[in-house]
């Protein structure tokens, strides 16, 4: 699956997509989010601030969002647009 | 009708209210009124602005702007409406985004026209950096009340 990062979150990560299939387990992107967490400290600090947006197939989401591995999924911190 | 853009390019109000002014079936002659917001670069940092960084969601900004637009017509009697967003560096006195909306009826044009600014800011993909004078940069954080202002809508016309 594609995984997009952007805003602060591609900076903090230093990637702004991310291919990878999808873990064993991981049904929601909430459950996806946590298991990017355990790539790295990079990716705790990042993914852990509890102030993390979902985004699948270009929609806003929330964490309980069952995902597979077809999809374009997007996290982002909070937006800042207008 | 819809028009939504998202453009480095800079816009002319001008002509954005002109193609507000004019229907596809009256030559204007339903509109009654037409209410336009333009935003445009602040700086109010301590440390003097340079620029603006836009990021965005190529893709998902257009869909959700389109989404927002497609909302507001919806819940009011609207005749046109026009996003347009900018992208890219912008300079502090630059504008950043334009919404307008003709309708037969000041009100709908007001509230359909702050409803979409309301939640474009909340949920359109964009994100913005500030790149400083002294070369310092920072990204800036979302703010509680523009939150508040999306979630009044809810329950709300």
């Amino acid at each position: 699956m594609k995984v997009l990062f952007f805003g602060s979150l591609r900076e903090q990560l230093g990637t702004g997509e991310l291919n990878t299939a999808l873990p064993d387990g991981v049904k929601t992107i909430g459950q996806l989010l946590q298991s990017l967490q355990s790539q790295g400290d990079a990716w705790k600090l990042a993914l852990g601030t509890g102030n993390v947006l979902f985004a699948v197939n270009q929609d806003m989401v929330d964490e309980n969002t069952a995902i597979n591995d077809s999809d374009e999924v997007a996290l982002f911190p909070p937006v800042t647009g207008g | 009708m819809i028009s939504i853009s998202v453009q480095e390019k800079d816009f002319d109000v001008g002509e954005e209210y002109r193609q507000l002014q004019s229907d596809d079936t009256s030559a204007g002659a339903n509109i009654g009124g037409i209410a336009i917001f333009t935003g445009q670069v602040r700086d109010l940092t301590e440390n003097p602005l340079k620029f603006m960084r836009l990021e965005h969601y190529p893709g998902m900004t257009e869909k959700s702007l389109q989404q927002t637009a497609e909302q507001a017509e919806e819940r009011w009697p609207t005749i046109d409406i026009r996003i347009i967003h900018r992208i890219g560096d912008l300079a502090p006195g630059e504008q950043i985004v334009f919404v307008g909306v003709s309708s037969a009826h000041r009100d709908a044009a007001f509230s359909a026209c702050e409803f979409s600014m309301d939640i474009l800011k909340t949920s359109a993909p964009f994100w913005k950096k500030e790149q400083h004078v002294d070369g310092a940069s920072g990204w800036v954080d979302a703010k509680d009340v523009d939150q508040q202002r999306a979630e009044r809508w809810q329950d709300s016309e």
